[in-house]
């Protein structure tokens, strides 16, 4: 079927089956391979990507339930040369060994400051972390660079 | 995932026709963070998809003594919205995680009935009416036990109506790994006496009598133990485990009604 996405600003018609998860869509279509398949279970996170500005599973998610809306991912935010603070502090506080979940990371830290604004808590971090798992780094620098990304951002904007 | 026909209809009586019409298995779809997760096991093999998210059936609005909620309201927007009832927000804040609330429906949840599910706690404590496309249902009537409701075939609940308690609270012992309810108690005290429900300990939500009525006897309610016969046993938890967490849980859902 056909739908149209806008992605990272940019409008896009596609013609794909309906079963196309939205993940399915944004690797193996647009060729956006920064959003990670981890569990395909709607368990892990690394899929996350942001859907009108929520963010979201995209496993979870038919393609065709994000028709004419706005999705950002990961390619979305930044690039090599301008990282996006939130990706700088992960990098800064070392919030990444193999980098799999750093992605939905990175899209979960945003979520965060969408919800509680850019001062946040090691605590708050923690719990609104639950819907993201990391298998290397025992969570502790990813919270840290949440914390600071935030604050970082708060910078950037001022 | 099969493939299947999409129908986006933009009202009620187009997706109940939508419904009607296909040749084969159709289904609702709302959220679908149950629906899409069964989908892709190959539990559901739906030949149509009738989307309800365009139907105008999202929002939240009290009134008079009851708070009414649009069958595609996402739990964050409940948790956010549901500002009459705190004990309902507090619930809408912890199902799953984050992403799953941005995208996890309340008409899903009911329609769903899982065992484990929080929010039939909600809707039994808070004596719900449950509004659809063809009448309305008591939460009494509607909750049949493991995954059955009241609904017929193609019923679309359109949105629920919960009786604004003086006080309530939800507490519930999460299961570490998905983050269903291995107890949950929900703990309401109306005008006219108190409800308390309890989820993921049986076979589906059930009420809670005899806490009830030591609550409205007002006699102490720590010494209450709940039966363990009837309750489920799985490798998470044997049945005396959950009995004696109902009896927690309860506790933990006084100590914070709000
Ligand atoms: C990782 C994860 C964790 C979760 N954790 C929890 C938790 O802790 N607690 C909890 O309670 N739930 C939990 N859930 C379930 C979640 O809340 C679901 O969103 C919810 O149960 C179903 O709502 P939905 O809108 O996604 O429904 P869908 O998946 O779209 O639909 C579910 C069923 O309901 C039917 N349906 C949907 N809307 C209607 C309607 N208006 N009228 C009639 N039928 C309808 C559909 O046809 C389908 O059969 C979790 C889910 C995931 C993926
Ligand atoms: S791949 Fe989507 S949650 Fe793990
Ligand atoms: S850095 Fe390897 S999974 Fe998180």
């Amino acid at each position: 079927m056909q739908m149209t996405l806008t992605i990272n600003g940019e409008s896009h018609s596609v013609e794909a089956p309906a079963a196309s998860l939205l993940v399915e869509v944004l690797r193996d279509q647009l060729g956006l391979t920064g959003t990670h398949i981890g569990c395909d279970t709607s368990q892990c996170g690394a899929c996350n990507v942001l859907v009108d500005g929520a963010a979201v599973k995209a496993c979870t998610m038919l393609a065709a339930q994000a028709h004419g809306s706005s999705v950002t991912t990961i390619e979305g935010i930044g690039s090599e040369a301008a990282l996006h603070p939130m990706q700088a502090a992960f990098r800064d506080a070392h919030g990444l060994q193999c980098g799999f979940c750093t992605p939905g990371m990175v899209m979960a830290g945003l979520e965060i400051v969408r919800k509680h604004g850019t001062k946040l808590t090691p605590e708050l971090v923690t719990h609104e972390l639950e819907g993201n798992l990391c298998r290397c780094t025992g969570y502790i620098n990813i919270v840290k660079a949440i914390v600071a990304g935030a604050a970082a951002m708060e910078t950037a904007h001022a | 995932m099969r493939d299947f026909a999409l129908h986006r209809p933009a009202s009620v009586s187009a997706a109940t026709a939508a419904f009607a019409g296909t040749d084969g298995e159709a289904a609702y779809l709302a959220g679908g963070h149950t629906l899409i997760p069964a989908m892709k096991s190959r539990l559901r093999m739906p030949d149509a998809l009738v989307d309800l998210t365009g139907l105008g059936l999202s929002g939240i609005s009290r009134d008079g003594d009851r708070l009414w909620i649009g069958a595609t309201t996402r739990h964050a927007d409940v948790a956010t919205g549901a500002t009459a009832i705190p004990g309902l927000a507090c619930l809408a804040a912890g199902i799953g995680d984050a992403q799953v609330r941005n995208r996890g429906t309340l008409g899903g949840s009911l329609a769903n009935n899982d065992p484990a599910a929080d929010y039939p706690a909600a809707a039994l404590a808070l004596d719900a009416v449950i509004e659809t496309d063809r009448g309305s249902h008591t939460a009494d009537d509607f909750f049949q036990g493991m995954f059955t409701t009241a609904l017929a075939e193609s019923e679309i609940i359109t949105r629920v109506g919960f009786a604004i308690p003086q006080q309530s609270s939800y507490a519930k012992f999460r299961h570490p790994a998905s983050r269903y309810a291995m107890v949950g108690v929900y703990v309401a005290r109306h005008a006219g006496g108190w409800r308390v429900a309890v989820t993921g300990a049986g076979p589906g939500v059930f009420r809670w009598t005899d806490a009830e009525a030591a609550l409205n006897a007002g006699t102490d309610t720590a010494g209450l133990v709940l039966a363990a016969d009837d309750l489920n046993s799985d490798i998470h938890a044997s049945a005396e485990y959950r009995a004696h967490l109902c009896g927690v849980m309860l506790k933990q859902a006084l100590a914070t009604l709000a």
